[in-house]
């Protein structure tokens, strides 16, 4: 389905309605309409303006640590006997993953356009930690919203939360996940649109949501083409990344889309198994509609009705994803395939054991399928894994799963 | 002439505000939801607003997300919801109804058979919380094909030069949001109410009707002042949870008989509105 690709077609997108082909768009009440007009046109104002271009890119030097290193996982290549692996190290950037880029860069827009509270959404609560990290650092008050299960399997992020200064808001409607933490944030921003700046912690919601936040995580694909660049001598064959809503997957392909020779694999949870239904992969099994702002691919009844998912992983276990994944699945550009639970947690244990790097339960569904991968290629083809997160916050959980108390 | 447009018209010769409840079907029981309707009817609603329950229904309070967990948990569909109007439409072929709901089930139905299925079943008009102007195309098209209106929300946020492209697209009537913010939250502020209305006027002659927000015979008549109805749902679904958690032994009709009750109230609120 490649066919008619021109090399802008990916600066193209999204058109000045916020699609990318059919999916996308501002699918929100009227009340939050000009707000999303207002935002649109401040991020129009201040993306190429070098001002804000230096500020941003100061953040990220300074107060996160970028360019985050691209480590070649040699051991793991070795043991696998395939293709050579790098990992993308986004892991160790300040609050332990790929989430701060964005929030870094939304802050900005918050503080440009005069805004005193934030809230956000968040599943693990990465996105959560780093959206309270940058407004105990702008002074700005902070509301996280976050599913009551979410809550209950990731413990240590709630309360580095609460140290932030931030509060945390428990969320007991629908299946108590990332999905109604999304639906409560936006509640809360209808309510609350005057005074208050919602950092959506990845590409999904309205236009301009999807954008803003791949422009700002597009860094983890720019560097990690100049990195391949310099220490291999060319580009990578392939680029593996997890897809919850799909941010860090958008960040690291983004800048590659249009090397043709750099085959993109999405990741998502598979649950239980896919044929269990039990799963949280809109793009493996699902099919398109309308939430959270934008048509893309859900996971649904016949009916239109928003499924439960499940995913030993709270950051992938979303029934939907990002609009521009579910163009590029269209067209054929990337391919999304599924990790299972027990597959991710084995990846946790063999990356942590043979490396010394312990990834974030997301993380481990890209690694699962990375080494899969990398089985069938070989030493002269290498592969780039985007190590989203730092497992610590999943240390619990993986014990729990184990059998182990703490 | 459609029912929404006979309806309005009665209603100002006659020098009377109308009064629109709104109720999730389904909730409290799908069994029950075609007697409450014509419930309403008697207890003085000039046109129904029936909910679509959708599982993640965003601009909604705590108060109506339970009301369409709860028909959901009953097993409701929009198919369900559809056949719901008609077999109201048997015995009442009056009232209009307007299908409040949001864009999913909708767009999985499919736009085309959907409005194919609401003039068959007697809907008259859609309001769907997600399709803004931007993305409402598709559902108006295949709405006006087959005669039924589309009603356009503005609330306090939108800027003057959009109400006037909202109220050209406009038919049947326009639905102000009277507070920022979900169903049931806010306090509402008739003057605030009273000067947007007096500004939509000015460029349309479409009856306007305002929701959110209003919740007893007061609200009511405050709104009913400048507004040409009054919508209220959250007031009337807490009044009938609150009837049905009372603990006592109850039919189902002995709940309805809670929202009937506040209908009741609100019909003389609007009709001892000084306009
Ligand atoms: C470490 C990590 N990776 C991945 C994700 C999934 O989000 P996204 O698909 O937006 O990158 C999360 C979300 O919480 C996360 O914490």
């Amino acid at each position: 389905m490649t066919s008619e690709v021109t090399p802008d077609l990916y600066a193209s997108v999204p058109d000045a309605d916020g699609r990318f082909g059919r999916f996308g768009g501002k699918f929100v009440a009227e009340t939050l309409m000009s707000a999303l007009a207002d935002l649109e046109q401040l991020y129009f104002d201040l993306k190429d303006d070098p001002a804000f271009q230096r500020e941003f890119d100061l953040d990220l030097a300074h107060y996160v640590g970028r360019p985050s290193p691209l480590y070649e996982a040699a051991r793991l290549s070795d043991d696998i006997g395939g293709a050579r692996i790098f990992l993308k190290r986004e892991d160790l950037n300040h609050t332990g993953a790929h989430k701060v880029n964005n929030t870094i860069g939304q802050a900005l827009l918050a503080k440009h356009m005069g805004k005193k509270r934030v809230i956000a959404e968040t599943g693990a609560g990465q996105h959560g930690v780093a959206s309270a990290t940058v407004a105990a650092r702008l002074g700005l008050e902070c509301q996280v919203f976050m599913g009551e299960e979410d809550i209950r399997r990731q413990t240590l992020n709630v309360y580095r939360m609460k140290l932030l200064g931030a509060e945390v808001i428990s969320v007991t409607s629908g299946s108590r996940t990332l999905k109604d933490a999304l639906n409560e944030a936006m509640r809360d921003w209808v309510t609350h649109v005057d005074n208050t700046f919602y950092i959506i912690g990845t590409v999904a919601g309205p236009h301009p949501y999807p954008m803003l936040v791949r422009d700002f995580q597009s860094v983890i694909g720019r560097e990690a083409r100049a990195q391949s660049l310099a220490q291999v001598g060319r580009l990578p064959d392939a680029l593996v990344a997890c897809v919850g809503g799909g941010s860090n997957a958008i960040g690291l392909f983004h800048p590659f889309l249009q090397d043709d020779s750099v085959a993109m694999y999405g990741v998502e949870a598979g649950g239980k198994g896919l044929e269990t239904g039990q799963h949280a992969a809109p793009l493996s099994v699902g099919s398109p509609g309308v939430l959270h702002g934008n048509r893309t691919y859900l996971m649904q009844n016949e009916d239109g009705q928003i499924l439960d998912t499940h995913s030993v992983s709270a950051g992938l276990d979303y029934p939907g994803v990002g609009p521009e994944h579910a163009w590029l699945k269209d067209i054929g550009r990337v391919q999304y395939v599924a990790a299972n639970d027990d597959e991710a947690l084995a990846s946790f244990h063999r990356l942590t054991r043979i490396e010394g790097i312990m990834p974030a339960l997301e993380t481990a569904h890209a690694m699962a399928y990375a080494e899969k991968l990398a089985a069938t290629m070989s030493p002269e083809q290498h592969i780039v894994v985007n190590l989203s997160g730092r497992g610590d916050k999943d240390i619990l959980t993986v014990a729990a799963i184990d059998g182990i108390e703490v | 002439m459609s029912r929404l447009s006979h309806t309005f018209a009665e209603l100002r010769t006659r020098g009377r505000k109308g009064l629109v409840p709104y109720v999730v079907a389904g909730d409290p029981s799908p069994d029950g939801t075609v007697t409450l309707l014509h419930a309403l009817v008697a207890a003085g609603a000039d046109v129904l607003e029936v909910g679509v329950p959708f599982s993640d229904p965003m601009s909604e309070g705590p108060v109506i997300q339970k009301g369409h967990e709860r028909a959901l948990a009953r097993g409701m569909s929009l198919q369900r919801v559809l056949d719901m109007v008609s077999v109201f439409r048997q015995e009442d072929d009056k009232t209009p109804i307007v299908m409040m709901g949001y864009a999913n089930p909708i767009e999985r139905f499919g736009y085309e058979r959907f409005a194919a299925a609401c003039a068959k079943a007697g809907v008259d008009a859609l309001i769907t919380v997600d399709l803004p102007p931007e993305e409402v195309d598709e559902i108006d098209g295949a709405l006006q094909g087959v005669g039924l209106d589309n009603i356009f929300l503005i609330s306090p946020t939108t800027p003057e030069a959009r109400i006037q492209t909202i109220v050209e697209r406009a038919r049947g009537f326009i639905y102000y949001v009277a507070v920022k913010g979900v169903t049931g939250s806010g306090q509402l502020d008739a003057e605030e109410v009273s000067r947007s209305v007096a500004l939509i006027r000015q460029k349309t002659d479409l009856p306007i009707a305002v929701g959110f927000g209003i919740k007893d015979a007061e609200s009511a008549r405050a709104v009913a002042a400048s507004a040409d109805a009054v919508v209220v749902g959250s007031a009337l679904i807490a009044e009938m949870d609150k009837k049905a958690r009372s603990g006592e032994p109850l039919q189902e009709i002995q709940i309805h008989d809670a929202a009937v009750q506040l209908l009741q109230s609100m019909r003389a609120g609007v009709d001892s509105s000084p306009s």
